[in-house]
C-alpha cells in the first residue's frame, strides 16, 4: 500500500477515535441538563466522564497534527478556510472543558452548566457541519485557498449533516449515561435514548443516503447500511435492557458514518467545486521521507496509547452509584 | 492593521498566554510527584497532604494549559496558511509526535491519578503522577524542537519544483543543537517558576502560622529548587546566548543594541538608542562582558547590527533585516533582570529560614515572597517575547519572512473577530481561575483526618475534575 493511502486510513482512525470517544462526552453535555434533575444527579453524570475526557480530546490534537505532518496543504486549507466555524470549536472547547473543571469548584455551578451544554452541543453540531462541507466540497482556487465565505458552509446538506452528528453524539451519550450510572440518571438516560434514537436514526439516515448518492462507492452502501443497523440495535438493546451492546451497536454506528464520510472522500482530501483544484492524497501529502518517519511512529506509539487508554476505560468500568459523588456537599 | 499585523497580535497573544500555564504545570507536576514519592516511601502523613495541597493547584493551573493549548494546536492552520503548507513537512511531524507520544500519555494519566486513588494500589497511583509529569516534560521538548526549527533550521532541503522545505533529516530536527540548549533553558525557567509559587504560596500561609510545619518544609524545598534552577537558567542561558551569536548574530546585536561590528564588547547594562541612525546616545557596559558571554573569550569579536544589515541586503537582496531593537534589548534585559531578582530572592529566603532558627516575624520577608511569584511569569513571557521578536523579520529564519507565512484567503474581519474574541475570553477565564487559585490556597490543605478519609486531591467536591 502506498504511504500517502496508509496516512489517509491512519487520519480517518484517528477522527473515528475522536468521534467514538468524545462524542459520547458531546452527548452527556447535551443532556445535562435533562438528565441531571438535582446536583447529584448532574454530579453523577459528569463524574462518568471525569476521568476519560482529556484523553478523549486528545483524539482531535493527533489528528490534528497528524493532518498537519502527513498532509500539509490539507492542514492549511481546511483550517484557514474554515475559519469562523473552527473559531467556535475552539471557543466551545475551551469553554467546555474549563466548565468541567471548574464547575465543583464554584459556589454556583449554572453558569458552568450552560457553558457545557453549549460547550458541547455547539461542536457536536459543528463537526457535522464541518464534515459535510468537505465531503461535498468546497470553492478553491488553484493556491487550493478557499474561495467562499462563512454563507457558503451553511448550505442545506451541511446543517442536514449537523443535525446528524448532533443527534448521533446526543444518542451516544445518552447509551453511555445508560451503561455508566444507576437510579435516576440511568432511568432518565433510557428516555433520552427514546427520543434521541429516532432522531438520529431519520436525520443520520437521510443524511447518509444523500452523501451516498453524492459521493458514495458501491461499497460505502455497506457502511450506510451498517450504520442505520448499528443506530437501530442500540434502540433495540437499551429497550431490553442490555446497555452494553445498546453501546457497542451506537459505536459501530458512529464507525460506520465515519466510513462512510472517508470512503465518500477518497482519493481525495478535499473536493474543491472546480475538480481541477482539489486537494487529492497525492498532491496535499508529505514527502515519502516524512511518510515512513511518522508511520514507524504511529506504528510504535498507537498501540501502546490503546493499551494504557484500553486501561484506564477497565479501571474506571463500574457503575456510579449515588454514594460515588456523595462525600462532597 | 493588516491581516499580517492582527495575526501577529493574536498568535503572540495567545502564546504568551498559553505560556504563563506551561511553566507552572512542567514545575509543579514534579515537585507534586516527588512530595508524593516522599509520601510513598514514609507514610508521613503530612506528605500526603503536600501531594494534595499542591495538586489541588496544579489542577486548577493545568486546566487552562490544557485549553489554551487546544487554540496553538490549530492556529497554525488559520492564521499562518502559507507557512503551513511551507514547512508541514518537517513542522509538523514534531508537532504530531508531541500529540501521541506526550499529550496522551500525560492527559490519560492525568484523569486515572485524579480519579484513581481510591481504584489503584499505592504504587501504580503514585506512577500516575509520574507518567502525567513525563508526559507535559516530553511535550515540552517535542514543541521546542519544532520552535528551534524556525530559530534554526536543520535536516532539509528547499524543493525548488514545489518551493517547499522537505525533511531529509528527522534526527538532525530532533537534536538541532538550538533544541538541545533550549530545551533545558526552558525546564529550568519552569523550575524557577513552580518554585516561586509554592515559596510565596506557603508565605501566605506562614505570615498567618497556620499549618507552619507543612508549609515550612514546603518552602526549604521550594527554596532549594529555585536557587538551584536559577544556577540553572542562567547556565543555560549562556549556552544558548553563545549559540544564539553563531547562528542569529541579528538577535544577539539587537539584544546589545550593538551597532557595529566590534572585539572585546562590553555587556550593556543601559542603552538609550537611536534606530535611524543606527547609534546609542548612552551606553553603560561591563567591559568585555558581551564578548565573554558570547564568544567565551574578552577578546571575541561580536557583530553589529548595521554591519549585519549590509551583509544580509547582500545575502538575501534588499530589505530591512533588523528586529524592533528597543524590544529586543529590553525583553532580554529584563528576562535576566527578573530572573536575578527571583534568585536572590531565593537567597534570602534559604538564609533567613535556615536549621534552626525560628521563622522570621518580620511580614515584609512574606510580602516580598508573594510578589515574587509574579517575577519568573515576566521573565518567561520576556524571554519568549525576546525569542521571537529577536528573530523578525523571519518566521523560519533564513528561509521564510514572517510577511509571506500568513494565511491569503483570511481577511481582516476574520482575525480581527478572533482576536478579539480569544482575548476577551482569555481575560474573562484569567480572572476566574485566579479567583479559583486565590480560594483553594485560603482554605488551606485538609487536615490529616479528611486527608486520610476523602482520597481525592480535592477535598470538598469529590469530582472536580
Ligand atoms: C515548553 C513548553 C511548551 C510550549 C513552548 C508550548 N506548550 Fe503547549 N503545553 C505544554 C507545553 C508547552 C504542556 C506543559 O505540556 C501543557 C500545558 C498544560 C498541559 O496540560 O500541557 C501544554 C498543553 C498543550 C495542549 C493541550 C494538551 C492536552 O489536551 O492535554 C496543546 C494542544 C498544546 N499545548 C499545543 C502547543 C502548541 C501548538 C504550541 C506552540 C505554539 C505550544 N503548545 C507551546
Ligand atoms: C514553541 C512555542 C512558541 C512560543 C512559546 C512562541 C512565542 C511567541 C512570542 C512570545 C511571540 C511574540 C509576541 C508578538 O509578536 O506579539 C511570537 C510571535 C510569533 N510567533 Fe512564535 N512562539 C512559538 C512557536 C511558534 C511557531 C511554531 C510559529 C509558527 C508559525 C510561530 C510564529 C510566530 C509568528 C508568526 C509570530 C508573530 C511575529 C511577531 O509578532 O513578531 N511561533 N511567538
Ligand atoms: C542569566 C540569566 C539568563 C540568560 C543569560 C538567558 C539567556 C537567554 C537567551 C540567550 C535566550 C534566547 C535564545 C534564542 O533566542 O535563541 C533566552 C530565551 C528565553 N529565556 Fe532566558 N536567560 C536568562 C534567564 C531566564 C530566566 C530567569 C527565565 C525564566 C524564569 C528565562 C526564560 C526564558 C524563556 C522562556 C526564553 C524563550 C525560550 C528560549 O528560547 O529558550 N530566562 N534566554
Amino acid at each position: 500500500m502506498e504511504l500517502t493511502t496508509v496516512w489517509f486510513l491512519l487520519i480517518a482512525v484517528l477522527w473515528t477515535g475522536y468521534l467514538l470517544l468524545e462524542g459520547f462526552d458531546f452527548g452527556v453535555g447535551v443532556l445535562l441538563p435533562f438528565v441531571g434533575r438535582d446536583e447529584a444527579g448532574r454530579r453523577m453524570a459528569l463524574r462518568a466522564i471525569g476521568p476519560l475526557w482529556d484523553g478523549n480530546e486528545v483524539w482531535l490534537l493527533v489528528a490534528g497534527g497528524a493532518t498537519f505532518a502527513a498532509f500539509p496543504e490539507w492542514y492549511a486549507t481546511l483550517f484557514s478556510g474554515f475559519y469562523l466555524p473552527l473559531f467556535l470549536i475552539l471557543l466551545a472547547l475551551i469553554a467546555r472543558g474549563v466548565a468541567l473543571e471548574y464547575r465543583n469548584r464554584s459556589e454556583d455551578p449554572r453558569g458552568w452548566d450552560r457553558a457545557l451544554f453549549w460547550g458541547s452541543a455547539v461542536p457536536a453540531f459543528l463537526w457535522g457541519v464541518a464534515f459535510a462541507n468537505i465531503v461535498r466540497g468546497v470553492p478553491l482556487d488553484g493556491d487550493h485557498e478557499y474561495t467562499g465565505s462563512l454563507l457558503t458552509l451553511l448550505n442545506p446538506y451541511a446543517l442536514l449533516g449537523g443535525v446528524a452528528t448532533l443527534a448521533l453524539f446526543t444518542l451516544h451519550g445518552a447509551v453511555f449515561l445508560a451503561l455508566k450510572t444507576t437510579g435516576e440518571v440511568r432511568g432518565r438516560a433510557l428516555v433520552a435514548i427514546r427520543y434521541a434514537g429516532p432522531a438520529a436514526l431519520a436525520a443520520g439516515g437521510v443524511f447518509l443516503v444523500v452523501t451516498q448518492f453524492m459521493t458514495g462507492k458501491p461499497a460505502t452502501w455497506i457502511s450506510v447500511t451498517a450504520a442505520a443497523a448499528g443506530i437501530a440495535g442500540a434502540l433495540v438493546a437499551a429497550a431490553r435492557g442490555r446497555e452494553g451492546w445498546a453501546f457497542l451497536a451506537n459505536a459501530v454506528a458512529i464507525v460506520a458514518v465515519v466510513v462512510t464520510l472517508f470512503g465518500g472522500l477518497w482519493p481525495n482530501v478535499m473536493p474543491a467545486l472546480d475538480p481541477a483544484n482539489s486537494l487529492t492524497v497525492a498532491n496535499a501529502s508529505s514527502t515519502p521521507y516524512t511518510l515512513t518517519v511518522m508511520t514507524w511512529v504511529a506504528v510504535i506509539f498507537t498501540p501502546i496509547v490503546l493499551i494504557y487508554q484500553g486501561w484506564t476505560y477497565w479501571i474506571f468500568r463500574e457503575r456510579l452509584t449515588r454514594t460515588d459523588v456523595a462525600g462532597s456537599h | 492593521m493588516n491581516v499580517l499585523d492582527l495575526s501577529r497580535w493574536q498568535f503572540g497573544i495567545t502564546t504568551v498566554y498559553h505560556f504563563l500555564f506551561v511553566p507552572l504545570t512542567l514545575g509543579l507536576s514534579i515537585i507534586v510527584a516527588g512530595f508524593q514519592t516522599a509520601w510513598y516511601r514514609t507514610r508521613n502523613p503530612v506528605h500526603l497532604r503536600q501531594t494534595k495541597f499542591w495538586g489541588r493547584l496544579f489542577l486548577i493551573n493545568f486546566a487552562m494549559g490544557v485549553v489554551t493549548g487546544i487554540v496553538q494546536e490549530f492556529q497554525f492552520g488559520m492564521n499562518w496558511s502559507e507557512y503551513s503548507r511551507f514547512v508541514g513537512d518537517i513542522f509538523g511531524a514534531p508537532l504530531a509526535m508531541e500529540g501521541l507520544i506526550a499529550f496522551f500519555l500525560e492527559s490519560t494519566f492525568i484523569g486515572l491519578w485524579i480519579f484513581g486513588w481510591d481504584k489503584l494500589s499505592p504504587r501504580l497511583h503514585l506512577a500516575t503522577i509520574w507518567l502525567a509529569a513525563i508526559g507535559t516534560n516530553l511535550s515540552a521538548y517535542f514543541i521546542l524542537a519544532a520552535n528551534s526549527w524556525m530559530q534554526h533550521p536543520v535536516g532539509y532541503r528547499l524543493n525548488p519544483a514545489t518551493g517547499r522545505a522537505e525533511l531529509t533529516d528527522i534526527w538532525a530536527v530532533l537534536t538541532n543543537s538550538t533544541t538541545l540548549v533550549t530545551f533545558p533553558h526552558v525546564l529550568f525557567g519552569a523550575f524557577v517558576t513552580a518554585g516561586g509559587f509554592v515559596i510565596g504560596v506557603s508565605a501566605w500561609n506562614l505570615m498567618r502560622r497556620k499549618d507552619v510545619e507543612l508549609f515550612r518544609t514546603a518552602t526549604r524545598v521550594a527554596l532549594a529548587v529555585t536557587v538551584a534552577a536559577s544556577i540553572g537558567v542562567a547556565l543555560s542561558g549562556h549556552a544558548q546566548a553563545q549559540i544564539m551569536t553563531r547562528q542569529q548574530p541579528m538577535k544577539m546585536a539587537a539584544a546589545e543594541a550593538l551597532w557595529e561590528d566590534e572585539t572585546s564588547a562590553g555587556f550593556s547594562l543601559f542603552a538609550v538608542g537611536d534606530v535611524e541612525r543606527g547609534r546609542n546616545h548612552v551606553n553603560l557596559q561591563i567591559p568585555y562582558g558581551l564578548s565573554i558571554l558570547a564568544t567565551g573569550t574578552p577578546g571575541g569579536r561580536v557583530e553589529g547590527v548595521n554591519d549585519i544589515q549590509a551583509r544580509y541586503q547582500a545575502l538575501y537582496g534588499p530589505g530591512d533585516y533588523r528586529p524592533v531593537v528597543g524590544l529586543a534589548y529590553w525583553s532580554f534585559r529584563l528576562m535576566i533582570g527578573f530572573g536575578v531578582l527571583s534568585a536572590l530572592l531565593a537567597l534570602a529566603g534559604l538564609w533567613l529560614t535556615r536549621r534552626g532558627r525560628r521563622l522570621p516575624g518580620n511580614p515584609w520577608f512574606y510580602r516580598l515572597a508573594m510578589l515574587g511569584i509574579g517575577l519568573p511569569f515576566l521573565a518567561n513571557s520576556l524571554g519568549w517575547i525576546f525569542t521571537e521578536m529577536g528573530r523578525q523579520p523571519w518566521t523560519v529564519f533564513g528561509i521564510m519572512r514572517t510577511a509571506a507565512a500568513v494565511s491569503p484567503g483570511v481577511d481582516v474581519a476574520e482575525v480581527a473577530i478572533t482576536l478579539v474574541g480569544f482575548t476577551l475570553v482569555y481575560g474573562l477565564l484569567a480572572l476566574i481561575e485566579v479567583r479559583l487559585l486565590l480560594k483553594a490556597i485560603r482554605s488551606g490543605p485538609e487536615t490529616e483526618e479528611a486527608s486520610g478519609k476523602t482520597p481525592d486531591p480535592d477535598p470538598a467536591p469529590a469530582l472536580s475534575y
